[in-house]
């Protein structure tokens, strides 16, 4: 690299000339997620009241142990400390794979940090590492994530399958249905899907990694199916974090007995 | 006719200040239009650079009210004149004189990215055959009409001035093109890495926001770089194949 020395000045923090609204897309991402982490770890440390009849919450899904009927190992182990709910068991796999999330990532750096604050809007720390050394170096191992995203979103489809059958409380027997539940757990695992789906990471995976994708037909539509939904990133990545929020609260409500799951057939 | 004010930096690598400048405007006018009447009319020594006017060149670039644009790509009409333009210089790069920088250090940056250098011709003519599909890939990078803009915009340059540890968007794309080409037979990926300081790049989005070419930098070519180089230097699974594919 040159070594030129380049005299410039530093702006101050917030220092701009910009005169649009610059702030108000920083804030509104720093308080939507900010609502979405308080009430995550909230949901994540109840423990009950998440799931009601077929349905069970993404927050809580897989349930590895629990006393629920989904619960896949049976019932939690006495050597489990009682705090950990069975959605601790899971919820780093997901987390994860929002953290290091090439959109949320330019996203909380943004409003969180501050780095930038918005576009040529000056800095609030002179220092600056970058994703070069650690913690932020990890950021790397997105793609490991994706793997297990990729799990968890067959679990959440299973879910939603699973949602589709109505056990009767009198006689015990299993018929199919659709409630409104259902409708939520469908919806929740199509914009999982859809934000999922066009991750960079597999866009890379899938086809991205190669010169000469036209050697691989089968790589070449994969990959222009997940760039499609990739250039969508964004907008499923803010309506599956929102909808898997109204999911988990739907249930809840109806397990507490707030609201009653309207059966359409 | 109307009027409008124009908030122009006039100074040189010492300092400077803003200067207000009153002028005609009419429909269809840019900003360059504008500061050209100016320096016509009331600053007959204001410096300025620009060549094609026709969003092209790469030669007009600034700051207009903080966002930095091609004069001459920007319509009055999109801006407010109840209150001043502001036009100052691009800022990653050092001031010449008013709204001139001193754009060398990208054509430095530039000699130092490793040169396509394609595979043995295809075919007995010394050509080579290429499918339609690859190729659109990176035709998207060749758009680049080198304005800096997104150099400009980087956060990375622009407040952290690390010119000596980061080649910047443009660059990437730049790097991209080569990388990507189906017939280039080099590797950058060490470079990118440990001299050009892609781990810098914090995905802000801001370079494509400020493409005048509408190049999708961050998502088409820093982030499939990023990937290129977390396969080769940061993937355990992938290193642990590379080691056993190796030892047989």
């Amino acid at each position: 690299m040159s070594n030129t020395v380049i005299p410039l000045q530093r702006r101050k923090f917030a220092q701009t000339t910009r005169q649009d609204g610059w702030w108000i897309q920083p804030l509104a991402i720093f308080l939507g997620l900010s609502a979405f982490i308080v009430y995550a770890n909230w949901a994540a440390f109840q423990g009950e009241h998440y799931h009601w009849g077929p349905y069970l919450s993404p927050f809580y899904s897989p349930e590895l142990f629990g006393d629920s009927p989904h619960s896949m190992f049976g019932a939690r182990p006495s050597w489990l400390p009682a705090w950990v709910s069975p959605a601790l068991l899971i919820l780093w796999a997901p987390a994860g794979f929002r953290l290091t999330c090439y959109y949320y990532r330019g996203a909380y750096y943004k409003s969180f940090w501050g780095d930038p604050p918005a576009c040529a809007v000056g800095e609030l720390r002179n220092g600056y590492r970058g994703e070069n050394k650690l913690p932020l170096i990890m950021q790397n191992l997105h793609r490991y994530f994706l793997y297990l995203a990729l799990i968890f979103l067959l679990v959440l489809a299973y879910d939603a399958w699973k949602g589709m059958w109505f056990k009767d409380a009198v006689t015990g027997e299993v018929s199919f249905g659709v409630g409104i539940g259902t409708l939520v757990l469908i919806t929740n695992v199509c914009l999982l899907g859809g934000y999922t789906l066009g991750c960079h990471s597999l866009r890379h995976l899938v086809g991205g990694r190669l010169d000469e994708m036209s050697n691989s037909p089968v790589c070449q539509k994969a990959y222009s199916c997940v760039s499609c939904f990739n250039a969508r990133h964004m907008l499923f990545a803010w309506l599956s974090l929102v909808w898997v929020a109204f999911s988990d609260v739907y249930i809840r409500l109806c397990s507490m007995g707030v609201l009653s799951d309207w059966r359409l057939f | 006719m109307a009027t409008a004010t124009f908030r122009i930096w006039r100074g040189n690598k010492e300092g400077g200040k803003f200067q207000d400048y009153t002028t005609e405007v009419s429909e269809g006018m840019v900003v360059l239009d504008a500061v050209l009447r100016i320096q016509a009319e009331k600053a007959n020594d204001l410096a300025v650079r620009w060549n094609c006017k026709a969003g092209k060149c790469g030669s007009c670039s600034a700051e207009i009210n903080g966002i930095p644009k091609l004069m001459c790509m920007t319509r009055l009409s999109e801006l407010s004149l109840d209150l001043p333009v502001i036009i100052e210089p691009m800022q990653s790069f050092p001031s010449i004189k008013d709204l001139v920088t001193d754009v060398s250090w990208n054509f430095e940056v530039k000699k130092k990215i490793k040169k396509f250098s394609p595979r043995k011709a295809d075919a007995s003519d010394g050509t080579w055959r290429m499918a339609q599909n690859d190729v659109n890939r990176v035709q998207e990078f060749r758009k680049c009409i080198e304005c800096f803009l997104c150099q400009n915009v980087c956060h990375v340059l622009r407040d952290h001035h690390l010119h000596n540890e980061f080649i910047g968007p443009r660059f990437f794309v730049y790097s991209a093109n080569l990388e990507m080409n189906p017939l280039d037979t080099q590797d950058r990926l060490e470079q990118l890495k440990d001299t050009q300081g892609i781990g810098y790049c914090n995905i802000t989005k801001c370079c494509t926001k400020v493409c005048p070419e509408s190049i999708t930098i961050t998502d088409n070519a820093i982030i499939p770089l990023k990937e290129r180089v977390a396969d080769e230097f940061y993937d355990p699974l992938k290193k642990l194949i590379r080691l056993f594919r190796k030892k047989k």
